[in-house]
């Protein structure tokens, strides 16, 4: 049986980086069907829980969609999503989880492409080092 | 909590089944706990869907659905309303998106596309299996918009808003208002030219007190969400006052030495550093183009009314819409596309209709009478075949509007033949009637096919077109002609600045995108901004005017009332496990969080009014006493435990 890829649990925000999400879906841009996205309402409101326990649950990778400069909420959004990273991943070491399988970069509203380059370069990462 | 949940998967024609096994996708969560019904469907949006829904719900006592289909953005109040239509709190219902992150995202992995829709599924009902009853709440929010760009869309999506009390900010970058319009002549169907009838719409315009109009303003900052955005606008000086004496004002622009083209007139003419359009212009004033004006001074000596220390200002606008009508650019064809801009008696659609506008009892070009006219179509539109070019779209207007140029030449200067090299003529609706005119008069029409485009060519003095005729089994014709005129189409702005500050998507085709084309049109993903007119696609003036007032009239439900209906997704406080500590507050944005005495100890309480349900403050609680309704950890890590089998 061929390896089905990494499995990726995506955290997008409803107003900024889901609808970039749909947008690469509208455009056919292809990227890998194993990246399952859940919508939050702004990347600052992730909890390390949540991602501490994708990891426990047999996700490869977790990728966070942040809202960056474009927040609706907070314009120090940027700061307070890149404190949840580092938080997390700083948990993550001390379970000896490689903290490079979780990746944070801002997507606005029509960065679908970015997206879409993210999550293959993070999926190709997370293959190889598997 | 949901115990009874009906599931629907919906085909949504072929968009989803294409790629997805949607009847797979139902075999596998069909056993689901908590599923009591799972089915297919063709079109869940669709009335009848949506009525068997309803019933399913009634007849069954269902305490929760699942809809698999599109994007949320795009049906999520649909069928919340199909919940309560039947009964269900709307909240009891989740959407799965397993079109635009499904099947389109992987059409080129349809098996991956099925198993990811499983997975999809099988998270969206273990959410629904969590999910709560909750109620609406709402915000106060400034019934006050604005509208970008003061062309016909602006101006009238301002008028209807202002006449139905909303407060209106209507900005133009430009330092007239009328848009395209304003440089069209007699228009097609009317008798009555374009400056005229901005005009009207202009005299309009200032009667109403709660317009207040910008020009050489645009946005440079957005900030807030739907119902309060804040937005910063720079306003560009024209150097001119607007009381000043007409005669002196003429003197100015009579002695100022700079010469540059007219891009009003499409680079036909020159203009000074301090110009008008036209004598009827809006605003009245002239404008000076700090760009191109040396500061020589001539002009102060004649006028009074002359500014040049005038300076740029910034003002900060609080409203609660907006509106972008920034409409559109004409295609220009590259240097020797059709010979455009390497022989010279080739020009645009959009240049012939301003060279109308400038020549009276006969139709000249470079000092040589016109006689007859070649007028090449779809030149920057439909580009297949061997035409060069991303611009697959049709741009709409140009067909008739070459059609009606002819008519209008023909009237005008008698003595002028127009020949017409088209791919198929779309002068759909009741401009037909101008293409049967052209006919009768004796209006010639060729037709070519993307694969053999017309040429256009030098011989000595003459300028030949030749084509070969589908019309005549593609024997090559060729004519002369005094003018050739490029049938030119429609663009997005080149200069779409707005549009980064803004944030709004765009399609391929490079124009604004709606949210859905036939159901939510002039709505965007951004909320409380609306889109309208040219600058979403190609459209004529009607088109444009209906796109508009649909777009002034969602600006106007949205906000009319002082207040919008917001989620019921607000933070909530564990008062069992809160131990009052204040990072919760540091944390939020909007001031949303109180200290208060519970049983004696000191906690955390939400200000519903003020949260926004951000969750920001949710993840900085060191022992985990907040949670965003709808996005509890129950919830979250029960779609985590799906997505992750």
């Amino acid at each position: 049986m061929t390896n089905p890829g990494p499995k990726i649990l995506v955290f997008s925000t409803e107003k900024i980086s889901d609808p970039a999400i749909d947008l690469a879906g509208l455009l056919k841009m292809h990227y890998q069907a194993r990246a399952y996205t859940i919508i939050v309402p702004c990347s600052s409101a992730i909890k390390p829980r949540w991602v501490m326990f994708a990891f426990e649950q047999g996700f490869d990778g977790v990728f966070i969609a942040a809202d960056g400069t474009d927040c609706p909420y907070d314009t120090a959004c940027t700061d307070k999503t890149a404190q949840i990273l580092t938080n997390t991943q700083k948990q993550m070491k001390e379970r000896g989880i490689d903290p490079a399988r979780l990746k944070m970069a801002a997507i606005c509203s029509v960065c679908s492409e970015p997206f879409v380059k993210y999550i293959k370069s993070f999926s190709e990462y997370l293959s190889q080092n598997n | 909590m949901s115990n009874k949940i009906g599931v629907y998967i919906c085909h949504c024609g072929n968009n989803i089944s294409e790629y997805v096994d949607v009847e797979r996708v139902r075999d596998s969560i069909e056993n689901e706990k908590g599923v009591h019904i799972a089915r297919t469907t063709m079109f869940a949006c669709a009335d009848s869907a949506q009525t068997e829904i309803i019933d399913d719900i009634k007849d069954n006592a269902l305490d929760g659905i699942v809809i698999a289909s599109c994007s949320p953005k795009l049906h999520l109040q649909t069928f919340r309303e199909v919940a309560k239509r039947a009964g269900l709190n709307p909240y009891n219902y989740v959407q799965v998106n397993i079109r635009e992150q499904g099947s389109w995202a992987h059409s080129d992995d349809p098996e991956g596309a099925t198993e990811k829709a499983i997975s999809l599924v099988k998270a969206g009902i273990g959410r629904t299996r969590f999910s709560k009853s909750l109620e609406h709440f709402t915000i106060s929010a400034k019934n006050s918009v604005l509208i970008i760009g003061a062309g016909i869309a602006g101006m009238r999506a301002a008028i209807e808003l202002a006449e139905m009390g909303t407060r209106v900010y209507l900005i133009e970058r430009e330092h007239f208002v009328g848009g395209r319009l304003s440089q069209w002549g007699v228009l097609c169907s009317l008798n009555e030219t374009g400056k005229e009838l901005i005009s009207r719409i202009y005299k309009r315009l200032k009667e109403l007190d709660n317009i207040t109009l910008f020009t050489g303003a645009e946005v440079i900052s957005k900030a807030g969400s739907s119902g309060n955005f804040e937005v910063e606008i720079k306003i560009t000086p024209r150097h001119v006052k607007t009381k000043c004496d007409p005669e002196g004002l003429q003197k100015a622009i009579d002695a100022c030495p700079v010469e540059v083209p007219d891009e009003f007139n499409f680079y036909l003419t020159n203009r000074k550093a301090i110009f008008k359009n036209f004598d009827s212009e809006f605003p009245e004033a002239p404008v000076i183009n700090m760009e191109n004006c040396n500061r020589c001074g001539e002009c102060l000596k004649y006028c009074d009314s002359i500014d040049l220390d005038q300076k740029t200002e910034i003002i900060k606008l609080e409203i609660g819409a907006i509106q972008v009508c920034t409409g559109f650019d004409p295609y220009e064809p590259k240097e020797g596309e059709f010979g455009y801009k390497t022989i010279d008696n080739v020009i645009t659609l959009q240049q012939l209709k301003r060279l109308v506008e400038l020549n009276e009892k006969q139709l000249f070009l470079n000092g040589k009478q016109i006689h007859n006219i070649a007028f090449i179509y779809c030149v920057g539109s439909r580009q297949f075949g061997k035409i060069n070019g991303n611009n697959q779209y049709c741009s709409r207007y140009c067909c008739t509007v070459a059609i009606h140029s002819s008519l209008i030449v023909g009237k005008k200067y008698n003595d002028i033949s127009c020949l017409h090299f088209t791919r198929g003529v779309r002068t759909y609706g009741k401009q037909e009637l101008i293409y049967d005119e052209a006919s009768q008069k004796g209006d010639i029409f060729f037709h070519f096919d993307e694969n053999s485009p017309p040429t256009v060519e030098k011989s000595g003095n003459k300028t030949i077109v030749k084509v070969n005729d589908v019309y005549t089994d593609q024997i090559e014709l060729g004519v002369e002609a005094d003018l050739v005129v490029l049938v030119s189409g429609m663009i997005p702005r080149k200069d779409n600045s707005v549009v980064a500050i803004l944030k709004t998507p765009v399609g391929r085709d490079g124009f604004l995108n709606e949210i859905h084309p036939k159901l939510r049109p002039v709505e965007t993903v951004i909320d409380g901004v609306f889109i309208s007119g040219a600058a979403q696609g190609p459209k004529n003036i009607e088109e444009t005017v209906n796109s508009t007032l649909s777009a002034a009239s969602k600006v106007n439900a949205l906000i009319c009332n002082e207040e919008i209906k917001l989620e019921p997704t607000i933070a909530t406080i564990n008062e069992e496990t809160c131990e009052w500590c204040g990072k919760c507050l540091e944390a939020c944005p909007f001031n949303a969080i109180s200290q208060i005495t519970h049983n004696g100890k000191k906690i955390a309480s939400i200000i519903e009014t003020n949260c926004k349900g951000c969750g920001i403050c949710t993840p900085v609680c060191p022992v985990d006493a907040i949670d965003i309704i709808g996005y509890t950890n129950v919830e979250i890590e029960s779609m985590i435990i799906e997505l992750a089998k």
